[in-house]
């Protein structure tokens, strides 16, 4: 089932994407050209199959719970966009 | 110097015929001559790369050399390098010194290698033709109204005009060996996990993998030698006794069986690529190996099932980039949201936003089941074709790439057109298993043709001895691209 206008828009939003109404209708048709290529995934029966998440079913590692990183404050803060006080700047969230 | 290997090179620097320095010098200079036609590099900061190159004059003085100690190496822009600029190829990061090394930037820096500079590619590697780059397309030095390939496409190029010796790329879906094709070089895609991931943008995380491209498959085993091996800072790390990818080169290849998939040579493949193919498979009968006819039934499901996965983990892994920790921020905003909505928009290039929007809708409420384990589920059905296989032969062998380079412009309005370029290189990604490709002829208007070789988990020296062999009976990798206009 094609993907419509409305769609778009709400993907878009999810996905924290500002498009315009003609932006949206031009990728709206190129979002329903690439799932109709994976729509071919359908054809296939996959009953029992279990799912392959990663190349090669690797088993994830533990380690120590200790502190592994160096302190690199202020050196990561000076690339934020806005700073202040040794923290982060985004515009008001509460009004 | 400039065609020589780099065991050559090697031998040059410990016998004192040249400098690192000098070596750095003859390579940014040829840099310096091409990069304003081919594009190839974002970033060159001579400063810094002949720092290094001092720096290794001296332990090579000191006679403490490792087998790259000295030789200059262009990165993918994809690497993150202190103190270099590293923008992924995206406007969102165009402002990103890194603070800290990659680990593979760590690892040529111990050996003493010298960064030659950054090198263009696709959009946080999401391309094959590394024309989605913010820094403008890559042009292919055999002919530079097409594209190199991608998303290594800077690597590809620069290897391939001789503005660098040997260079890094990673492999997401073919990003390696892709563009190896269409640029006439040598590029390895190691096994999933040989080579750290870690400060290597992720694009799909389950997918990526680093590796070298270079002019031979002896130098692919050098430079291989230099980037593998465990790194607890990347989960998916595997700890493996070090290896020497060289030790296998020389062997002869008799009684090598070379598997043949019928779903390789069929509809979508261009004769000219078909009939170079052809031919590397009749050389390596004359060198003693036996074709075995296998079938991978499954793999032309891995396209459909690849655009599911790489995106759902790209859309996650990208969700990074929102204007507040680092990179580009939209200078006009209302609120929270809108400064994510309007940064997002401004600071990745439409492929990447395409991307995202496929990934997110994948993974939404209510279509998880039907994409993405539908996807994961044909991953398996890939992944058991290879298994099958390799009971009956010891590589896979076929072409790279359905046609030779096309023309800059040609598919970039047709996303699914793009996506088929992936057809063959694709599956090796989904199983997770090492794959390569050397040049193997030339096709239409005198393009390079490549010849994709897949070998089992962890065979990689098999597959760079089967590589190297072939190399040494002909010598279409040792071909140049002639009078790149300056």
């Amino acid at each position: 089932m094609p993907l419509s206008l409305q769609e778009v828009q709400r993907i878009a939003e999810l996905a924290r994407i500002g498009v315009s109404d003609a932006e949206a209708r031009a990728v709206q048709s190129q979002l329903n050209d690439i799932f109709k290529l994976i729509g071919r995934m359908q054809k296939v029966d996959t009953e029992g199959i279990e799912p392959m998440s990663h190349g090669q079913d690797l088993e994830l590692r533990l380690r120590e719970d200790i502190v592994t990183e160096r302190d690199q404050r202020e050196q990561f803060l000076s690339l934020a966009p806005e700073r202040e006080q040794g923290l982060y700047l985004v515009p008001k969230v509460i009004e | 110097m400039l065609n020589a290997s780099l065991k050559e090179l090697s031998a040059a620097l410990a016998q004192r015929k040249i400098s690192s320095v000098e070596l750095t010098r003859l390579f940014l200079e040829r840099v310096e001559k091409l990069n304003g036609s081919l594009n190839a590099f974002i970033t060159l900061d001579a400063e810094k790369s002949l720092a290094q190159a001092r720096a290794a004059d001296k332990r090579i003085a000191k006679g403490a050399t490792q087998p790259l100690t000295g030789i200059p190496v262009a990165h993918k822009d994809i690497f993150v390098t202190r103190s270099w600029l590293t923008t992924c190829g995206s406007r969102i990061l165009s402002n990103f010194v890194s603070p800290y090394d990659a680990h593979v930037i760590e690892r040529f820096n111990g050996a003493g290698a010298v960064i030659l500079g950054k090198t263009n590619m696709d959009e946080f590697a999401m391309g094959s033709s590394s024309e989605t780059s913010f820094y403008g397309p890559v042009k292919n030095p055999w002919g530079q109204a097409y594209v190199p390939g991608g998303s290594s496409g800077g690597s590809a190029a620069a290897v391939a005009a001789r503005m660098a010796p040997a260079a890094t790329g990673t492999d997401t879906g073919g990003s390696i060996r892709q563009p190896a094709a269409l640029s006439g070089v040598s590029g390895l895609k190691p096994t999933y996990g040989l080579v750290s991931r870690y400060g290597m943008i992720a694009f799909a995380s389950s997918l990526d993998q680093g590796g070298p491209l270079a002019k031979s498959a002896e130098d692919l085993a050098l430079l291989l030698n230099a980037m593998a091996g465990f790194d607890a800072r990347d989960s998916t790390s595997v700890e493996r006794v070090a290896e020497d990818y060289r030790r296998e080169l020389d062997k002869p290849l008799a009684g090598l069986r070379i598997g043949v998939p019928k779903e390789h040579f069929g509809e979508g493949l261009a004769g000219d690529v078909g009939r170079a193919v052809g031919a590397a498979l009749e050389e390596f009968e004359k060198l003693g190996a036996k074709r075995v006819p296998i079938g991978l039934p499954n793999s032309g499901l891995s396209v459909p099932a690849y655009y599911v996965i790489a995106p759902a983990e790209a859309a996650s892994n990208l969700s990074r980039f929102d204007g507040v920790r680092y990179g580009h921020r939209a200078k006009e905003y209302r609120d929270l949201a809108d400064m994510y909505r309007r940064t997002r928009a401004e600071g990745f290039g439409a492929e990447v936003r395409r991307r995202i929007l496929i990934g997110t809708y994948v993974l939404s409420h209510g279509y998880y089941d039907a994409y993405y384990l539908k996807a994961q589920k044909i991953r398996r059905l890939i992944a058991d074709d290879f298994v099958e296989a390799f009971k009956r032969c010891d590589v896979v062998v076929g072409p790279t790439s359905p046609t030779v380079a096309f023309k800059i412009g040609a598919k970039a309005a047709d996303p699914v057109q793009m996506y088929l370029n992936d057809i063959y290189t694709i599956p090796a990604n989904l199983a997770g298993l090492p794959g390569m490709s050397i040049p193997c002829g030339f096709g239409r208007d005198d393009l390079p043709v490549g010849l994709h070789i897949v070998g089992n988990y962890f065979s990689e020296a098999k597959m760079l001895n089967v590589a190297h062999q072939y190399q040494k009976a002909t010598d279409w990798h040792q071909r140049e691209p002639a009078g790149i206009q300056p």
